[in-house]
């Protein structure tokens, strides 16, 4: 489980992150949503420690995230970033092998190999797997940087909006591939995501967060209704029940 | 062709090129010459060596393939210690006539700076290592300053021994420093040894290396000092030359395009042994001492230097 107790970051003398406090429960899928700097982005990387927090505490499964060993939290959470700027020539198959460096430090064993290959076949890579990323569409590199992800074999998999310059058929299989790591392989996933429906369709929990706060968590039943969207966006929403999935209109 | 012939060939190469230099009219008082051109072909490998590793570690650290260490200001403050020794107590003094002196000196402080500048960047909650490469620009500006000031002031003759030391030249090399060099290396070397596994994962930027569990801070503050001490050791032994390094990195990315650093750094102490050496075999053979090989490595490098700006911004 990881828990965030009461943590706050701020930028200059902006409160990007007030006091937030929150659980993320195992094995699910939580989707975070909320309008444009709302502190989603920031959140993820204060609990996967990329960037530090001002004040409060982070735990994953009881570990402080400040004080534990770099390469230990790198075998239990995994992040991916909206922007991967890599200045390197790299295929796939390399780059989903850097997934590895935490257990093989840079030295690949069999069972490594073994799971570079599950992983690229996981995201339907294998006839792509030695070209070089600069020569892929945004949508293959998404699911190759994803790969590395899987390949890293985290308990936790942190994702922010991952579907970011996907066509929908890319991120409806992207949707579908996180579905299964919950369900299939009892990960924890985590998403940063802009897209309302997709989020309502896949995900178990939903954090609405606002100006740097969280507004409402709970199950997407509790969180998709048109009180709390409109609280949350300040717009208008409709909600229609299509095979029993429940789908925002917000676009008049 | 796999990259290990690759490496193979540039290997040969350098031996090659170090016999012939060794070699070539060597005449009959083999006494005299011998061991003279061997020390001088050690340090030219020494250097160059040196100088290639530091340079392609610290354009890893950095994400940044036109960079140079030169640019945290080492050149500037190795140049300023030189002038204000000169300045403060005279050419003939011990500390500077003294090389061995002289080097400790001049290592000491030029590992103190670059110690004082990782301070700045990993205590003022800046964490980003661009802020440390614009103070190391600004300081690097403030040390030529203040250098030129001390040799407008200085005594002509003085200022001949100053000028002697501003351009790197392997036709007087400090042959005396070799020993100490030489173990200051292999000690930096021993101690560098278990981060160059990081290498490869750093070169995928910052979060990703968090992301993959290195301690990014700790790894990039030993690199960053490694990175100090072996430029000042090359600085000290032949002079101001970094710019040999962003020769030979380039090169070495282009020729071998790999992103593994076994290689790269491999690669890159060959090519730039063969960039010394033959440099130097010229300027003796050719030019007949006429000219000093860091006036070739400059022109060359600059060359260069503008073709990989353009070609960046076709590319853009």
């Amino acid at each position: 489980m990881v828990d965030v107790k009461h943590v706050s970051k701020v930028y200059g003398n902006k409160n990007v992150i007030n006091d937030v406090s929150v659980k993320i429960a195992k094995g699910k899928i939580t989707s975070f949503i909320g309008p444009n700097g709302a502190g989603k982005s920031t959140l993820l990387s204060m609990i996967s420690r990329l960037i530090a927090k001002d004040e409060g505490e982070i735990y994953i499964d009881g570990m402080d995230v400040t004080r534990c060993k770099s390469n230990e939290l790198a075998k239990k959470i995994s992040i991916l970033k909206q922007s991967n700027n890599i200045n390197i020539r790299l295929t796939v198959k390399e780059l989903v092998s850097f997934g590895r460096f935490p257990y093989s430090q840079g030295r690949l064993t069999k069972e490594d190999r073994k799971f570079v290959a599950e992983a690229i076949r996981y995201m339907e890579l294998e006839d792509i797997q030695h070209k070089y990323l600069d020569q892929l569409s945004g949508g293959q590199r998404q699911r190759a940087y994803i790969a590395m992800v899987i390949a890293q074999d985290t308990e936790y998999v942190l994702l922010d909006e991952p579907l970011n310059n996907l066509d929908m058929k890319h991120s409806v299989q992207i949707m579908k591939v996180l579905r299964k790591l919950a369900d299939e392989l009892g990960k924890t996933v985590v998403i940063v995501i802009h897209d309302i429906n997709f989020a309502s369709c896949y995900s178990d929990y939903i954090v609405a967060m606002k100006d740097g706060r969280v507004i409402k968590e709970g199950t997407t039943d509790e969180i998709i209704t048109p009180s709390v969207l409109n609280e949350v966006y300040d717009m208008d929403f409709k909600i229609e029940e299509i095979d029993a999935e429940r789908i925002c209109v917000f676009y008049s | 062709m796999s990259n290990k012939s690759k490496l193979a060939i540039l290997a040969v190469i350098s031996i090659a090129l170090a016999a012939a230099f060794i070699f070539i009219d060597l005449g009959s008082n083999w006494d005299y010459a011998l061991p003279r051109r061997i020390k001088k072909v050690y340090a030219i490998v020494l250097t160059g060596a040196v100088i290639a590793f530091a340079t392609l570690v610290f354009q890893t650290i950095t994400n940044n393939r036109i960079l140079t260490p030169s640019i945290i200001g080492l050149d500037s403050l190795y140049l300023l210690i030189q002038t204000f020794l000169i300045f403060a107590f005279g050419s003939m003094n011990f500390f500077v006539t003294n090389e061995n002196i002289n080097f400790v000196i001049s290592v000491g402080f030029m590992v103190l700076f670059a110690g004082f500048l990782y301070k700045l960047l990993f205590h003022g909650g800046g964490q980003n290592i661009y802020f440390l490469l614009l103070v190391g620009i600004i300081f690097g500006t403030f040390f030529r300053s203040i250098t030129e000031f001390m040799q407008v002031l200085i005594d002509p003759n003085e200022f001949l021994v100053v000028q002697d030391r501003m351009f790197a030249s392997f036709n007087n090399v400090k042959t005396d420093l070799l020993l100490i060099a030489t173990v200051a290396v292999i000690l930096i070397t021993l101690y560098s040894i278990r981060y160059l596994k990081y290498l490869d994962v750093l070169s995928l930027g910052k979060d990703q290396a968090v992301n993959l569990g290195i301690d990014y801070d700790h790894v990039v503050k030993r690199l960053l000092i490694i990175i100090a001490v072996l430029v000042s050791i090359s600085t000290a032994l032949v002079g101001p030359i970094t710019f040999l390094g962003l020769l030979v990195a380039n090169v070495a990315h282009q020729f071998l395009n790999t992103y593994r650093h076994t290689q790269l750094i491999i690669g890159a102490v060959f090519i730039s042994i063969i960039a010394l050496v033959g440099g130097q075999l010229i300027v003796e053979r050719v030019f007949t001492f006429t000219t000093t090989l860091s006036v070739i490595v400059n022109f060359i490098g600059g060359v260069y230097f503008i073709y990989l700006l353009l070609k960046e911004s076709k590319s853009w």
